[in-house]
């Protein structure tokens, strides 16, 4: 989405940046100042109107809101009153269980980069090559990705209740050791959920990288390869270089993702056993929707916003521009 | 952005490999095969069985095969409700965002007005907002204009917050239209609004499909928004009724299986029908 962004700000003529960073009008056209006709003027009016109202309402409004209530001791009945400041925030970031929720979403994007990655670059690079059935295999390998949470959530639950069918499995190939309380160990359900989200989300991945491989071209490979290069050789110093801001993109998406990770967590444990896989969106809905703590929960939800928000500027400062930059001088990174 | 139809990625016969490297990639296809498909045939499969059975070898073959829990569950009315009220929401929700989204990507693409960058930002920042983490204020909203219980209280927010990556999609795709088109338009008489339906829409079409699978899905998969608009289960989507419904039965494991297998259908039905587009659209995403 984001190369997509830059390309489009090169052909309109804007500066090239992130989403957020585009805040300023492009130089280019200002002065051009062709007025618009009255008749154009209702075009316009007729064409962005509706898509503005339910923009503003639901998106804009809904973000607002929050900051709003993040500020009231409120149980979401009648108008909040009970102002308090910032007290909703300091006490969200002295709470234990809010800092647990921090620390999991971060574990995961942790994992993600560090296992997802490799998986699906491996994946995809085999899904790319010369194999019989590639296209069917394609069709498996995606088919998680289209299946709801919810559905994965349920699935994977029963198959991971203990004595289900994982236990069976590792029990019928010899591996009784590896047998677990996969959902109800503390210390293991973190790592239980990532395998699952790991298999609902790899396809995503998969997709987006063999789409990246398709703007690697053959000639390049092939002279790679008369030039003596290994296939591995190949893969190494050719394609992943190129492959470089599909991989980024892909990080990207993956990290926000793990930021806000709501459902498989909600339907498979609440958050528990004991918050040892709540993240910050289950924190969000337990306090807010079980405890009616909306001022409170409010103040959560903008504090994850917040953490993406910033996040997303990180990334796309120190991440992202580089694609741009190489993209501008020719220069492949 | 160019939807690049697949094609060849290595040359022919260049990159065979030796005959150890070809096994190994046999196995590992072999191996993603069996990750992927397994916990799926199991669920189907399951369902086909019965708990006791599941009970005693919960990865057995069915012994016999047991017909009840689907006859059950595509007997009982609750299951069609859900399938008829995600129907409906992820059409409405389908519609308005790809409709105007349409209308407001021709707008910032084709007309020059000041502030249009801005606009443009405005929407695209929308990205960073998902749904998902919005929901209490979209449910304090949602309350406030009583569209709780309602399956367009749904729809419109699904709506709304799709329509950031429908724009981000169609802008440039529309831009890049040469604007010749348009001027020959012109001179044949076509309004500006004549030439976005009878030409511009026409010739976006495979843009306009791929956001429309991606807004479908989104909205047809929704699990965080349903569970806060309805508390009525007569309401309930497919997935939210799944998730409802394992935890009501969570004893009897057969018929969970049956319906968790019966919700996937028309997901998996629309996944291999829709897959080009899926594919092909993210291809858009990547290249710009």
């Amino acid at each position: 989405m984001t190369t997509l962004d830059h390309a489009d700000a090169a052909r309109t003529g804007a500066r090239p940046g992130p989403p957020g960073a585009v805040a300023a009008a492009p130089k280019g056209r200002k002065g051009t100042g062709r007025r618009l006709s009255v008749r154009s003027r209702w075009e316009l009016a007729l064409l962005l109107t509706p898509a503005l109202v339910l923009f503003v309402l639901f998106v804009l409004v809904s973000i607002a809101a929050a900051v709003y209530y993040s500020f009231f001791d409120w149980n979401g009945f009648g108008p909040p009153t009970k102002l308090v400041g910032f007290a909703n925030y300091t006490k969200a970031l002295a709470d234990p269980m809010f800092q647990g929720a921090v620390r999991h979403n971060l574990q995961f994007a942790a994992l993600s980069v560090v296992v997802q990655l490799p998986l699906t670059l491996g994946l995809a690079l085999l899904l790319n090559g010369r194999l019989r059935g590639r296209a069917v295999l394609r069709l498996i390998a995606f088919t998680p990705y289209v299946l709801s949470e919810a559905i994965t959530a349920v699935a994977w639950l029963v198959m991971l209740q203990p004595g289900g069918a994982v236990d069976q499995g590792l029990r019928g190939v010899g591996l009784d050791g590896l047998v677990h309380e996969w959902l109800a160990d503390q210390h293991l359900v973190l790592y239980t959920l990532f395998v699952v989200a790991t298999w609902k989300y790899i396809g995503f991945g998969v997709i987006l990288l063999l789409a990246g491989l398709q703007g690697v071209p053959a000639e390049l490979r092939e002279a790679a390869a008369l030039d003596g290069a290994t296939q591995w050789q190949t893969t190494r110093k050719v394609v992943l270089p190129l492959l470089g801001p599909t991989i980024r993109i892909w990080i990207f998406l993956s990290v926000i993702g793990s930021l806000q990770l709501f459902e498989l967590v909600w339907i498979m444990t609440l958050g528990g056993p004991a918050g040892s896989s709540a993240t910050m969106a289950t924190y969000v809905i337990d306090r807010g929707f079980r405890r009616y703590q909306f001022g409170y929960g409010s103040a959560v939800a903008v504090l994850l916003f917040a953490v993406c928000f910033v996040f997303a500027l990180l990334y796309q400062r120190f991440a992202l521009r580089r694609d741009t930059a190489g993209a501008l001088s020719g220069r492949v990174d | 952005m160019a939807l690049t139809a697949p094609r060849r990625a290595s040359a022919p016969g260049r990159h065979l490999g030796t005959p150890l490297s070809t096994a190994a990639r046999y196995l590992a296809a072999l191996a993603v095969v069996g990750v992927t498909a397994v916990p799926l045939l199991f669920v189907v499969l399951g369902g086909f069985r019965t708990n006791a059975q599941i009970n005693a070898h919960p990865t057995g073959w069915p012994h016999p095969w047991v017909f009840s829990n689907y006859t059950r569950i595509l007997g009982s009315s609750s299951f069609w409700r859900f399938l008829f009220n995600s129907t409906i929401i992820a059409v409405t929700a389908t519609a308005l965002t790809v409709v105007l989204g349409a209308m407001a990507a021709y707008a910032l693409s084709r007309y020059v007005f000041r502030g249009r960058e801005g606009l443009y930002t405005l929407f695209a920042v929308g990205l960073l907002f998902p749904l998902g983490v919005a929901s209490l204020p979209v449910y304090l909203l949602l309350r406030q204009l009583h569209l709780l219980e309602t399956w367009y209280g749904v729809a419109l927010p699904q709506a709304a917050f799709g329509l950031p990556v429908t724009i981000v999609v169609l802008r440039p795709f529309m831009a890049a239209i040469p604007g010749e088109i348009e001027d020959a338009a012109a001179v044949d008489g076509c309004t500006r609004l004549g030439f976005f339906w009878r030409i511009l829409l026409p010739l976006a079409r495979p843009a306009l499909v791929t956001v429309a699978v991606l807004a479908f899905l989104g909205s047809w998969n929704g699990y965080q928004l349903p569970l806060l608009v309805f508390n009525d289960q007569s309401h309930f989507t497919l997935p939210l009724g799944v998730a409802t419904f394992q935890s009501q039965y969570s004893q009897d494991t057969a018929s969970i299986l049956a319906f968790t297998a019966l919700s996937m259908l028309p997901a998996l039905a629309f996944f291999v029908f829709a897959e080009r587009r899926i594919v092909g659209g993210m291809t858009g995403a990547v290249k710009g």
